[in-house]
């Protein structure tokens, strides 16, 4: 009967402790595709839209879209005006000191350049990115002239137009671009930086966190995000 | 929205456009140009407030309240746009949420302040996290028109202050020789006149304001500015059933013949407003006028 009564309490409490009934919301950038664009019906569409779909309803969670710029993606976390990061984020060092993340959704990917000709030479050239990017610190730490933009779609203009000689960016990203751009080539030249892609959460948040991993987990094990990520050609699969 | 348009690629090129041009995509740009007049309409007049507090403030002869209405002044206009719009939000939406969490949670026992995090319970979330998003969305356009109401008011308190001060002195004489109190001198002499001398810099406010709605993004409000670039940066056929090339200068050209027309009618409007202001008035202008025939 003790033993009753505890399980009885145990439920009440995880019950009233629960995801389910509080909504979660996501936030996003809207402006990097594949992982997440706005569609042509105006709504949040890409790799992490279905993505985030797919956790919440595994989590058993009950998930809004946000979007948010860029800049002030980390702020707003922190703050509370949503409560997860789902951004084609890396998982960095320096932004696990503000924020935690989960396990990694997408394995540590190759970023490329994107130039108007093969024979860039890098350290003479001006190399753009977009700013608080995994990127951008890289470029920075070489020593190469960066210039920083706010969204993507900048820094793409920005070798088109020769403001700059060269983007770094994640080589999903560019992938589609150099595809459909005759004009725009691919380096051959790639860089290995960061750890993969993950969920960005308040450090506050154990208990949301834990939810989203082990969701995050149940879609590595059934393959199912592995799928997902060809589907939408965003990285190497796991 | 036209029925044609379930197969974009085999369009001719106006049908292609008509249907590009109504996607949902379209819908929310065009939603966005009320969003921002709808902006316009109510930060005005609560800047106005905002600025006639802060300069009668200023003027009290009460030194705390006119020692806060010229800190007001000096520390708003002092302070970067961008980075008040950045961070004093922010800040000010915790400061609600902090009040609220003080109210509905008395016996919370966690800090509210974890690190970087800032928690507060959830019944004092603002809007709460279980509203739908249309709430989420209105709630940020009003701390929107309260942030830019703050920060045009400090400008137009300061535009206000020199206003009430340029009055001439001799109006103010002859109230009182009538035996007005200060009080009815204000609020019948003083404040019928200042605004003759107000109008310009306050007109100059509005222009300002119209063009700097683009900081609404950093708010999470959708601007006009934020769908030019959405919809006029390249679209790959991957990602869309209309793509196209970077298409950014026909948005933003689009964005500047609304601003160009946009203001020229607010000129227009102002133009007539200081005529109607100066009719009377112990001003160069005013006397213009009274010689005119204008009487």
């Amino acid at each position: 009967m003790k033993r009753l009564i505890a399980t009885a309490a145990v439920l009440a409490f995880s019950a009233g402790m629960g995801w389910a009934e509080e909504t979660v919301r996501l936030g996003t950038e809207g402006a990097y595709p594949p992982w997440n664009f706005i569609n042509d019906a105006g709504e949040i569409d890409g790799f992490e839209r279905e993505l985030g779909d797919e956790l919440c309803e595994r989590a058993d969670l009950d998930c809004e879209w946000v979007t948010n710029d860029w800049d002030s993606i980390i702020p707003n976390l922190v703050s509370g005006n949503y409560d997860v990061i789902i951004a084609g984020m890396s998982i960095t060092g320096e932004r696990d000191e503000v924020i935690d993340f989960t396990q990694n959704y997408t394995p540590p990917d190759p970023s490329s350049y994107l130039a108007l000709s093969k024979d860039v030479n890098l350290d003479e050239a001006v190399v753009a990115a977009q700013a608080n990017t995994i990127q951008a610190n890289f470029i920075a730490e070489k020593g190469w002239t960066l210039v920083e933009y706010a969204t993507p779609e900048e820094t793409i203009a920005a070798v088109r137009n020769g403001e700059a000689d060269a983007v770094l960016a994640d080589h999903s990203f560019l992938a589609p671009i150099a595809d459909e751009e005759g004009d725009l080539v691919l380096l051959d030249r790639q860089e290995r930086i960061g750890g993969g892609v993950g969920l960005g959460v308040r450090e506050s948040d154990e208990e949301l966190k834990k939810t989203l991993d082990a969701a995050i987990q149940s879609m590595k094990d059934d393959g199912s995000l592995n799928e997902l990520i060809k589907k939408w050609d965003v990285a190497t699969t796991f | 929205m036209f029925e044609f348009c379930t197969d974009p690629e085999t369009l001719d090129s106006a049908r292609w456009l008509a249907c590009y041009l109504t996607t949902g995509k379209h819908a929310n740009f065009y939603i966005s140009f009320g969003t921002v007049l709808l902006l316009l309409a109510i930060t005005a007049p609560t800047a106005l407030a905002f600025g006639f507090g802060g300069a009668m403030a200023a003027r009290s002869r009460v030194w705390p309240v006119s020692w806060l209405g010229k800190a007001y002044i000096a520390l708003v206009r002092g302070v970067p746009d961008i980075a008040f719009f950045l961070f004093f939000v922010i800040a000010l939406d915790q400061a609600f949420e902090w009040v609220r969490h003080q109210v509905l949670c008395p016996d919370w026992d966690q800090p509210i302040r974890q690190g970087n995090d800032f928690v507060v319970c959830a019944a004092a979330k603002l809007p709460l996290s279980s509203a739908p998003q249309w709430v989420h969305e209105v709630y940020g356009f009003f701390v929107a028109v309260l942030t830019f109401a703050i920060v045009f008011g400090a400008f137009s308190a300061n535009v206000l202050f020199g206003a009430m001060r340029a009055v001439p002195r001799a109006q103010l004489e002859t109230a009182e020789a009538y035996g007005m109190s200060r009080r009815q001198t204000f609020w019948r002499i003083l404040v019928p006149q200042m605004w003759v001398y107000a109008l310009p810099g306050l007109s100059n406010l509005w222009m300002v304001l119209i063009k700097a709605t683009p900081l609404l993004f950093l708010l999470g409000v959708e601007d006009i500015v934020y769908w030019a670039r959405e919809l006029g940066g390249t679209a790959n056929p991957r990602f869309t059933a209309y793509p196209h090339g970077d298409w950014r200068t026909w948005y933003f050209l689009a964005l500047l013949v609304f601003y160009l027309l946009f203001t020229r009618v607010s000129e227009i409007f102002l133009e007539r407003l200081m005529r109607k202001l100066t009719h009377g008035q112990a001003t160069t202008g005013g006397m213009a006028q009274a010689k005119r025939g204008g009487a």
